[in-house]
């Protein structure tokens, strides 16, 4: 009886220190775009319009908490050697999930989205927080941990958003707040800005140039802390 | 009773159990959500139909009101499905070309287009007849393929039957700010009070050109610069679609005289 007692360890406040760090870790240090560059497909896609974004954002943070609790719950009845199929059932299951409800709740931002949704299976962040931290640890740090990455990803998705919107076409959240670049009878160029000659980037509203924001954000990262730079 | 959790027979039966309850899970909701997701389409549809000739957000109809507006303004008992020859169909052709009963409505024209199982004399050609006004309007739904994939869109033709008093395109994957521009006003604007047919009644085809032309000039309509081959598909899509209806119009017409 002795013995029971002896290996119980001493509960940790739902908050500790080391629960909060996973879910800041990924934040900053340790963000599944920047730093460990996971995920990088869907965050060029879907990163035109900052609704969007949020949108895609929510639905993998709920991918990565739901993922990480239900494995984590079931981390010791998992037979090895099928653990990562156990993994991409569960995975798939909840993505289909999202891309049910927002089929339903939202069917205009659902289409806009495609097949990004469907796709949030083959990111990368999912699978490997499954495998490297739901599988080994209890269901709560795994929440956090989910929620952290999850977290992680959609900022950076979101960031990455705010810029292609803005300069691409010239609103946020679609709202525009450098005016329109449509022509009307009062004003050939358009209104607020492009009244007075301004032109949005059409290059913004490419893939490519995600890719480029997200290496300029990664830049910036990596010159502002000095841990992350890479010696050879 | 301690279970080997590497044994054969344990993995099956976890995969099987696994599968059981994902499955029933995904079934379930699937289920729930049915009814959503078929109303979801009629919106769609019907807000795409009325945004031939309204301007939805200045009309302030969304997919909350659409139901109610949409019966305000099209009387789907005068809808008709239309053969490839214009001649009015009583019912609507299923895939293997037999007249099955079916409405117009319920006329899909995108699957129908991209359906390869379907004959080009067996597509159904709807039509939608509108009151705005107190006038007749006509729109005419028409589907065609852009750059990256399908395009569609509603023309709408005011009472003589002839003149394009407004559409609505739209598009699934066009390019952001080159093609996707076909959605917007400026572009929709240069199609109205283009006339579908010239005076002895004949269909002459519409032309996309780059040189701004098009303002002045019958049948022609300015491209979008950057977006040319989405542009095209806009002529065609509006020039395979609308001789079809051209044809019905003027039969209508000769016998009226």
């Amino acid at each position: 009886m002795s013995e029971v007692v002896k290996t119980k360890a001493p509960s940790e406040p739902l908050f500790s220190k080391k629960n909060r760090k996973l879910i800041t870790d990924p934040l900053t240090d340790n963000n599944p775009v920047t730093i460990q560059v996971l995920g990088i497909c869907s965050a060029l896609a879907i990163t035109v319009q900052v609704m969007q974004g949020v949108v895609m954002g929510l639905s993998v943070i709920f991918v990565t908490i739901m993922g990480n609790l239900v494995i984590s719950m079931l981390r010791n009845m998992i037979p090895s050697k099928i653990r990562i199929i156990v993994q991409l059932v569960v995975v798939a299951a909840l993505v289909i999930i999202v891309d049910q409800v927002l089929a339903a709740f939202l069917p205009d931002l659902s289409a806009k989205l495609s097949v990004f949704v469907g796709l949030i299976i083959t990111n990368c962040i999912i699978m490997g927080r499954l495998e490297a931290f739901a599988m080994a640890n209890k269901p709560w740090p795994s929440v956090m941990d989910g929620l952290g990455n999850g977290l992680g990803y959609a900022g950076l998705l979101v960031l990455v958003a705010f810029f292609r919107e803005l300069f691409g076409s010239g609103s946020l959240f679609g709202y525009p707040v450098l005016g329109s670049p449509i022509p009307t009878e009062d004003s050939p160029l358009g209104t607020g800005l492009f009244a007075l000659g301004y032109a949005n980037n059409n290059m913004m509203v490419l893939p490519p140039m995600a890719l480029i924001i997200v290496g300029v954000i990664i830049w910036v990262q990596r010159a502002r802390n000095k841990e992350l730079q890479e010696t050879h | 009773m301690a279970v080997n959790k590497e044994s054969n027979g344990y993995t099956f039966g976890f995969a099987i159990a696994m599968v059981v309850v994902v499955g029933t899970i995904l079934s379930l909701l699937a289920i729930g959500l049915k009814p959503m997701r078929e109303a979801n389409n009629i919106q769609k549809k019907q807000l795409e139909i009325l945004s031939a000739f309204i301007d939805l957000d200045n009309a302030g109809i969304s997919r909350k009101n659409v139901k109610d507006k949409f019966q305000e303004f099209v009387n789907l008992e005068e809808a008709v499905v239309l053969n490839y020859k214009g001649e009015v169909i009583d019912g609507v052709y299923d895939v293997k070309g037999n007249i099955v009963p079916g409405s117009a409505f319920d006329v899909d024209i995108q699957q129908e287009y991209k359906d390869k199982k379907r004959a080009g004399e067996h597509k159904n050609y709807p039509l939608f007849i509108a009151t705005q006004n107190g006038k007749k309007l006509y729109v005419i739904p028409v589907v065609g393929k852009g750059l990256w994939g399908p395009i569609w869109g509603n023309i709408c033709l005011s009472e003589d039957m002839n003149t394009i008093e407004g559409a609505s395109f739209g598009h699934k994957g066009e390019t952001p700010g080159l093609g996707a521009e076909i959605t917007q006003k400026f572009f929709v604007n240069r199609w109205i009070g283009e006339k579908v047919s010239n005076e002895s009644g004949e269909f002459t085809k519409f032309e996309i050109v780059k040189d701004g032309s098009g303002n002045a000039a019958e049948k022609k309509v300015d491209g979008i610069t950057g977006g040319t081959i989405t542009s095209k598909g806009v002529e065609e899509m509006a020039n395979r679609c609308l001789v079809v209806y051209a044809a019905y119009f003027q039969n209508l017409k000769n016998s009226a005289k």
